[in-house]
């Protein structure tokens, strides 16, 4: 039945232009956003992923993904679940290789060296590409002061004014106002987004040259979304990010390029990337098109 | 039916706050069944403390009466029978004070040793074990809390004793100043110090297997957000795995306490039990309550065994104060880090 439904509908779109594809609002939205393009004047440093797989034991989830992220750019890997695109994510921290029988193969690049290099220190790389998770999870046993600045005491860095920083870091996650009157009240007690804002503050302070956020409001209220939101693009003038989302109008928000991530029944392959504008507008795949105009996924 | 009844609009002075109702509800027959064999359960563990309880108050109390406070601070212990072979109240003497400290000294030593040694143990199964390993010594540490005492008793006799006395002489030279470790014969078998040696033996399966559990079930997300931000492994562990496991590993270290505060035939093969009060634990005199009541039983006439019943006593309710001071330990500890 639903089939039936569809035909004409495909039929329509076959005589459509291209441009007037996508629902107008994620369009709209995306068009707003001009990608900035390599080699601009930004700060930060780029990753790069050449022939990235990975397995989980016997299954291959995700195949072949090579994809480069310039510096200060934000970019969004969007797909269906069990695309792999968290499974990516955490093949460019090397977060990947916790669960046990985790395998990859092909290349991460930071700063051109290969971060799965023999002889790396897979800590100092994890300096530098910092995390954001799904669900908030600061420290329940420190305060939010402590949770700021937890990076330098695990790994073992010296500040010199940890105030500063701490001012610094919870400014650039749009937290300061809301906390600075209880930094010595625990960690716990803040609100969901407030929670997750205080995890970006705390990846921030290491001052990561990449942060990888993995669904980062998919927990949280619209409000608290938004503000998360407005951290990432004020962040984005100084690192680069790479988020995966579910929610097609925060890529279209606030992401240069965008990738489009798919598994059909195989391990889970890139199919897409560009600039945001152009994948909500003009994607150049079939796949890519049905997804971000919602007709599947 | 009624489908179409419009609800009658609030009263205008429905300000004023109802009574609060009571919320029942009709249990099934199935779930009184089931309600009523766990509760019998329950109840029979709390009835059975409370005989034994009651029994030893019972056949106790003559010599608690007699003796009033110095059964606890006096430490004297002589049953006194007359030319006639009675029993003669008048000279005989209970205190149980040197063994009450007796069996603090040797639990104490007990859970200074085994404790440190059960959580490296636990950290080292939780974090860094292979899982084949792992598997092997968990199975192997169970088994080893399922060992009868008396084996580990001969086993310290014959085999701990002389290392321990080695451990006992370099502690002589090297911290001799600290009272504890003070000697005046050079005579260190079957000393409270060895006793408590294997005590801690005893007391690490337990104490392993519950930190092992609390440290297993650490919050993976909190233990990826640590590596996240650049942890070594160390630092994860001090930094999530500590935070959250201390409360649980207080309980189980508080357990271990409670058996070797309650340890008896081990403690009875391996030490010299002498009635004195010792704080000098290298010295080869000591015992603990549990002992001391196997040793005299034996030959006690009947207002003897009626003292050691009294020790029994309490033994039990310096037991159950301990374990409620863990329980108040764990429940502040607690507030923090989960």
């Amino acid at each position: 039945m639903a089939e039936n439904e569809n035909e004409p509908i495909e039929n329509e779109r076959e005589n459509m232009d291209k441009t007037e594809i996508a629902p107008s609002s994620l369009a709209g939205i995306a068009a707003g956003h001009q990608p900035k393009t390599p080699g601009s004047n930004v700060m930060g440093v780029g990753l790069e992923a050449r022939g990235v797989h990975a397995w989980f034991g016997e299954k291959h989830a995700l195949s072949n993904v090579s994809l480069d992220f310039w510096p200060g750019t934000v970019t969004a890997l969007i797909g269906p679940s069990g695309c792999g695109k968290s499974t990516f994510i955490r093949t460019l921290n090397r977060m990947h290789e916790f669960i046990p029988t985790a395998a990859m193969a092909g290349e991460v690049l930071l700063n051109g060296e290969d971060i799965y290099a023999p002889g790396v220190d897979v800590t100092k790389i994890r300096l530098k590409v910092g995390m954001v998770f799904q669900k908030p999870n600061p420290f329940p046993s420190m305060t939010i002061a402590e949770n700021v600045l937890a990076g330098l005491k695990l790994a073992q860095l010296k500040s010199e004014n940890k105030d500063d920083l701490l001012e610094e870091c919870l400014e650039r996650a749009g937290l300061w106002s809301e906390v600075k009157d209880r930094l010595n009240t625990y960690g716990g007690a803040l609100s969901g987004g407030q929670q997750q804002r205080l995890c970006i503050a705390r990846s921030l302070a290491v001052r990561p040259q990449v942060l990888l956020m993995d669904e980062p409001c998919s927990a949280l209220d619209p409000g608290s979304t938004l503000k998360i939101e407005e951290t990432i693009s004020h962040l984005s003038s100084s690192v680069t990010i790479i988020i995966v989302t579910h929610n097609m109008q925060q890529a279209a928000r606030v992401s240069d390029y965008t990738a489009f991530f798919l598994s059909a029944g195989g391990p889970g392959q890139m199919v897409e990337v560009g600039p945001t504008n152009e994948i909500f507008s003009r994607p150049k795949d079939k796949r890519t098109e049905d997804y971000v105009t919602g007709r599947f996924g | 039916m009624s489908a179409t009844q419009v609800m009658p609009p609030a009263s205008p002075n429905s300000s004023e706050i109802p009574a609060k109702r009571t919320l029942t509800t009709k249990p099934r027959f199935s779930d009184k069944v089931f309600r009523g064999v766990v509760t019998g359960g329950g109840l029979s563990s709390l009835i059975i403390l409370g005989l034994i309880l009651g029994y030893l108050l019972y056949q106790g109390y003559s010599t608690l009466h007699s003796e009033g406070f110095k059964f606890i601070t006096g430490s004297d212990w002589h049953a006194v029978i007359d030319d006639n072979g009675v029993f003669d109240p008048k000279n005989s003497h209970f205190g149980l004070a040197a063994m009450l400290i007796g069996t603090l000294v040797i639990a104490t030593i007990a859970v200074c040793i085994g404790v440190p040694i059960s959580v490296g143990a636990a950290i080292y199964l939780t974090f860094y074990a292979p899982n084949s390993i792992k598997k092997f010594m968990v199975a192997l540490i169970d088994l080893m809390a399922a060992f009868p005492s008396i084996l580990f008793g001969l086993w310290g006799f014959f085999v701990l004793e002389s290392s321990g006395e080695y451990w006992a002489r370099l502690l002589h030279k090297y911290l001799g100043f600290i009272p504890f470790f003070k000697m005046e014969v050079p005579y260190y078998s079957r000393s409270p110090f060895i006793a408590g040696l294997v005590l801690a033996i005893m007391i690490i399966p337990i104490v392993t297997s519950i930190s092992r559990e609390i440290f297993s079930q650490t919050p993976l997300d909190r233990i990826q957000a640590a590596y996240a931000l650049g942890a070594t492994r160390w630092a994860m562990i001090r930094a999530v795995a500590f935070p959250y496991a201390r409360s649980g590993v207080i309980g189980g270290a508080m357990l271990g306490l409670g058996r070797a505060m309650g340890e008896t035939v081990a403690v009875y093969t391996v030490l010299n039990i002498v009635y004195q009060v010792n704080w000098h634990v290298l010295i080869s005199a000591g015992g603990n309550v549990a002992s001391m009541i196997l040793q005299k039983f034996g030959e006690a006439s009947p207002a003897e065994v009626k003292a050691l019943m009294a020790a029994g006593l309490i033994l039990f309710i310096v037991t159950l104060i301990i374990n409620s001071l863990a329980d108040l330990i764990v429940a502040r500890a607690g507030k923090s880090g989960r």
